[in-house]
């Protein structure tokens, strides 16, 4: 039950880090790494605070072990912010359109939405709540996460139109 | 909360994944996608000592069609039988099924063998591939061997499987071209376990049902194939008498526990209910 070592790649950069093999991703991501972005809600997988991107898959990382994760590339709140420290188009939106109250959810949304956006650069509203389903929030009543989701997409869009 | 202690291994092949277990007996666990095993082991109510996760066995994974039947590996997520388009045309109720487990960060991890092979009733797997009459193919140190989904589960959390034997796929007989379908679950908040849910398959030719296939889902400790509910739509023309037979052969067979879902006779109940939704969509289905 000795550390083993754990290779990963977060937010674009190489990690090496001893863990026991029974460290949960999330705790390795918060207290190995220093990344407190990712949050522990219910620890049980039915909130989504903890979510995180793995291979281009969002999952909960409350639920796996971070040896599991050996060789990933995962990407968490932290990394969704472009490198000069300016909002990514999702984040401007949940500012903007006030998408969240106590923010304790938000890191997970933010997460999620990121990854939903990827998968379906156009979803009905019907299909973004579907998409979140797995991102308890106990504040907001979720009406305005997903006008910000819907204007992050109408963003994101207008962007990649005019790149065209 | 943390788990305690546990060796990993990550086997690479399913018969280096068998040796582990077979070395280590009850004290070993195979893992999938881990969203039931996980939990239960920050609970402490799972304490392996050695953990064998079979995420890295290329052999558990993918689906693959033959001429008459469909076979999905153990390490198949969910949402890569929701994204088959195979899938969704030859067996458009697993897609249906599948999008009514947990949640989208959930089925990334979890797998269809692990659903159906843990044995807990709730899990809405088992009851679908005894009405599709699937086969498990089960292998361990002596050798492969084939267990029908209908003779799979003992009891909850009790099945067929060994100690020492791992599910390797999941063999589905392709179902009947324009065959009707539905998979009704009725449950609390998405991503809940069923109150109840029902599957029903079925097949009309000149406004009779030539076949049909149900199954029930968290209504006893084991999933339910209901043959007599079956029975009782097959050669009808789905009229209201026929109809209400089989709801009522269904409420008859479930044994459900009274829990934070429901009292028992609601869910029994709420089983006729679910049949009669689930006979009027696959009818409307049914080519």
């Amino acid at each position: 039950m000795s550390k083993t070592v754990i290779t990963m790649t977060v937010n674009g950069q190489k990690v090496e880090a001893l863990a026991e093999p029974r460290m949960l991703l999330i705790h390795f991501l918060r207290e190995t790494l220093d990344l407190t972005g990712p949050h522990i809600g219910c620890d049980t997988g039915h909130c989504g605070a903890c979510t995180v991107d793995i291979d281009g898959m969002s999952a909960k990382s409350c639920m796996l072990f971070a040896v599991q994760a050996e060789g990933a590339e995962v990407t968490t709140i932290e990394g969704i912010a472009q490198p000069d420290g300016s909002l990514h188009a999702i984040q401007e939106a949940f500012r903007e359109h006030h998408g969240l109250q106590c923010g304790y959810c938000t890191p997970g949304m933010i997460t999620r939405a990121y990854r939903l956006l990827q998968e379906n650069a156009n979803p009905s509203e019907e299909e973004i709540r579907y998409g979140i389903s797995g991102n308890l929030c106990r504040c907001t009543g979720y009406q305005n996460i997903v006008k910000a989701i819907q204007a992050a997409a109408a963003s994101m869009n207008s962007v990649s139109e005019a790149a065209e | 909360m943390i788990p305690a202690s546990f060796d990993y291994h990550r086997p690479e092949s399913v018969a280096d994944a068998i040796a582990l277990l077979s070395q280590h007996g009850d004290e070993a666990r195979v893992v999938a996608g881990g969203h039931s095993l996980i939990p239960m082991m920050k609970l402490r109510m799972a304490v392996p000592e050695h953990l064998i996760d079979l995420r890295a066995i290329a052999e558990l994974k993918g689906i693959c069609r033959t001429e008459d039947s469909i076979a999905i590996g153990a390490m198949t997520t969910q949402s890569e039988v929701i994204g088959s388009e195979e899938l969704a045309s030859l067996c458009p109720i697993l897609r249906e099924t599948a999008l009514q487990i947990a949640d989208p960060q959930i089925r990334n991890l979890g797998t269809i063998g692990g659903n159906v092979a843990n044995g807990d009733p709730g899990n809405d797997m088992p009851a679908l591939m005894q009405a599709l009459d699937a086969q498990f193919q089960i292998r361990g140190p002596g050798g492969e061997r084939q267990v029908a989904a209908r003779d799979f589960y003992e009891a909850a959390f009790f099945t067929a499987l060994a100690e020492d034997e791992i599910l390797v796929a999941i063999h589905i007989p392709t179902p009947p071209n324009g065959h009707g379908y539905a998979y009704e679950k009725q449950k609390r908040k998405i991503g809940d376990y069923a109150t109840a849910a029902v599957a029903v398959m079925l097949t009309m030719e000149a406004g009779r049902c030539t076949w049909a296939s149900v199954s029930l889902t968290n209504l006893a400790d084991t999933p339910l194939y209901a043959e007599e509910a079956a029975a009782a739509l097959v050669s009808s023309s789905l009229d209201e008498a026929a109809v209400a037979a089989a709801a009522a052969a269904a409420e008859a067979v479930t044994e459900p526990v009274s829990d934070g879902r429901g009292p028992s006779h609601f869910r029994s109940k709420l089983a006729g209910v679910l049949l009669r939704r689930a006979v009027s969509d696959a009818q409307a289905r049914a080519a």
